[in-house]
């Protein structure tokens, strides 16, 4: 060994040596939302091969349809779970909206829109009370809001039967009101030869509004805090009772909108409807990229796990096979979702070299 | 690293000023006391240490003065009037800002983020306006870069630091939205013989600049370096209040480590 390399002397590392350009690879591997992206996009060409009545325009956007009616609510229950919360109450939520404008226009013959804005107040009160509950006593929300989803399951079904006899609302669609509130909120346009629903339309400016509220704005940051580390959020001054009642109201705020979309497009909701919703809204925000625990997640996860619900419980039908099949398929994305959350977190809490 | 500290101190602020006074203040919780009888004074341009064991009763006191738990005997003035802080928000609207032992760090969220969680730079007053993110980035940077942390990305998540490096980040952010007393509770607790230095620079700069500083530690060596009024707490209550002129190390150092239950305990341990 003749040629031995003379070593430089070591040198105090300058401060830039210390930073790192982090690469658009691992930058696209750190959003909550990759990877029910990737599996959007690998459910998407499975069903394009095996599912041919998929391949159409009017396909895309019955798909998108049965998205929103997800999706809407799901926004808001993603950003509840990042806010660290659950609201099981959600699903019967939206039929108690629907019921609450109908049966308020129809007893005492007034304008839909008086009962629309009454039902809204019950939501929004809905919602509070299931927030004050929740931190004024302690209990977890998943608690909490058990019962409530209990109570609203009985008291739609008894109310009702209590004031029409039977447990679906009259038809409303003579009423006072019902064009302009049919056209808010259920009617359709043409795309070229399409028929796309305003609702679609309303799904994309929720995501883009939560979007904008989670990543831009002091609010979305106080989101994220409460989520992910309550006591800590609460020292540095973030007003945690004000932001997770706040969370709670617009869960009940996007459920009533919901409401309305099914009272509007059917003149006429069933009250045992809407049970078991909550989970679906769960499930699109978890397979979305939600942490269950809270503090990390994005609307647009969201809306990405409510368009693989959709486009998945449609082409089943469009492949020609059984829809019970959707099911066993939805719990098995859910725990995909899981495991795949568990790594995220798993990587981003532990201190990474280089 | 001083300029942060006297750019953003209250002008206003005159050397030896009582900032915050507590006049007997107590703490129980439920049949359990956890503080009694405590009078103390932050003066501005003074750093106040309060040294205790385990359990002495430290962490509550900071509680009280940090508006995380209210007190309930006894009077805290702040700035002479009296004062009920409900929620750690009003302690931060009096200038009052406390780097907690936990830190006070959410983890997954970006080291920006945390930097100004709850003071957030917005683009206007309306609800819902934007954030001034990249502000807001520029400034979190600066002002680690000053406490010696250059971090990898300011987009990272706070989680990934190292222990000592949240600790500076917990510091800066103190330091930058403090403007008028800074608590610092364990500050070199979890820190390297060096990194102790720079928070000990820090605590002499943020009392040069006209702060009221508390300082809690288990440390008398720390204490002694920075200190100028010194109080020792024994299981809820205050067994030594003297000012640095009083007082000797070898005093503190006794006092903290039992004073006469330590050479009793020599006595029991000779071999």
């Amino acid at each position: 060994m003749s040629t031995t390399s003379q070593k430089p002397a070591l040198e105090t590392p300058a401060e830039e040596s210390n930073r790192v350009q982090i690469g658009l690879l691992s930058r696209m591997l750190g959003r909550p939302e990759i990877g029910a992206l990737v599996a959007a996009i690998v459910i998407g060409i499975f069903f394009l091969i095996v599912a041919p009545p998929f391949r159409s325009a009017e396909s895309l956007a019955t798909v998108l349809y049965q998205s929103a009616t997800i999706g809407i609510v799901a926004v808001a229950v993603g950003m509840l779970m990042i806010g660290g919360e659950f609201d099981l109450s959600a699903g019967v939520m939206v039929t108690t909206a629907g019921l609450v404008n109908a049966m308020f226009s129809y007893e005492y013959n007034l304008n839909l829109w008086v009962g629309a804005v009454v039902s809204l107040v019950v939501a929004l009160a809905i919602g509070f009370l299931n927030g004050y509950l929740v931190m004024r006593t302690g209990i977890a929300s998943f608690l909490i809001t058990l019962g409530t989803f209990f109570v609203l399951q009985g008291v739609n079904l008894g109310v009702t039967k209590l004031v029409t006899g039977s447990v679906s609302t009259p038809n409303i669609n003579q009423m006072n009101g019902y064009t302009s509130l049919q056209k808010v909120f259920a009617s359709t346009f043409n795309v070229g030869s399409v028929r796309v629903s305003i609702i679609v339309v309303w799904w994309f400016l929720f995501v883009a509004a939560a979007s904008w509220v989670l990543l831009r704005t002091r609010v979305g940051n106080w989101i994220y805090a409460v989520g992910g580390n309550q006591a800590s959020a609460r020292a540095v001054g973030v007003p945690v009772i004000r932001v997770k009642i706040g969370l709670f109201m617009t869960v009940s705020f996007l459920a009533w909108f919901m409401g309305m979309h099914t009272l509007y497009n059917f003149n006429t909701i069933q009250a045992g409807n809407g049970v078991g919703n909550e989970f679906l809204y769960i499930i699109a925000a978890v397979v979305g990229g939600t942490l269950l625990t809270g503090g990390y997640g994005n609307a647009i996860g969201a809306a990405i796990g409510s368009f693989i619900f959709g486009m998945t419980s449609l082409c089943i039908v469009y492949a020609g096979w059984d829809p019970n099949w959707f099911r066993a398929f939805l719990g098995v994305m859910l725990l995909l979702a899981v495991l795949v959350n568990l790594y995220v977190k798993r990587l981003s809490t532990t201190r990474k070299v280089g | 690293m001083t300029d942060t500290i006297s750019e953003h101190a209250d002008q206003s602020l005159e050397q030896g000023e009582a900032l915050v006074q507590l006049e007997d203040v107590g703490k129980r919780y439920g049949a359990i006391r956890a503080l009694k009888g405590i009078n103390l004074t932050v003066r501005a341009g003074e750093v106040t240490c309060v040294l205790g064991d385990n359990g002495a009763g430290k962490s509550t006191l900071i509680k009280i003065i940090s508006g995380l738990h209210p007190h309930n005997e006894g009077v805290l003035k702040v700035d002479g009037s009296e004062v009920h802080f409900g929620s750690p928000r009003a302690a931060l609207d009096h200038g009052i800002a406390t780097v907690y032992q936990d830190l006070a760090v959410v983890g997954l969220m970006e080291v920006w983020r945390n930097f100004f969680l709850g003071s957030e730079l917005t683009t206007s007053g309306i609800p819902f306006s934007g954030m001034r993110v990249k502000e807001m980035k520029r400034i979190a940077d600066e002002e680690l870069r000053k406490m010696g942390i250059v971090v990898k990305n300011i987009d990272q998540p706070i989680g990934e630091l190292s222990g000592g490096q949240r600790q500076c980040v917990a510091i800066a952010r103190a330091v930058y939205f403090g403007a008028r007393v800074l608590i610092l509770d364990e500050p070199t607790a979890a820190l390297g013989v060096k990194q102790s230095g720079v928070v000990l620079k820090y605590t002499a700069a943020a009392r040069d600049a006209g702060l009221g500083v508390v300082f809690i530690t288990h440390n008398p060596h720390h204490a002694n370096l920075v200190g100028d009024h010194f109080v020792i707490l024994k299981l809820g209550q205050a067994v030594l209040d003297k000012k640095r002129s009083e007082v000797s190390l070898d005093e503190l150092t006794r006092q903290m480590a039992g004073g006469d239950e330590l050479t009793e305990l020599s006595h029991e341990l000779k071999r």
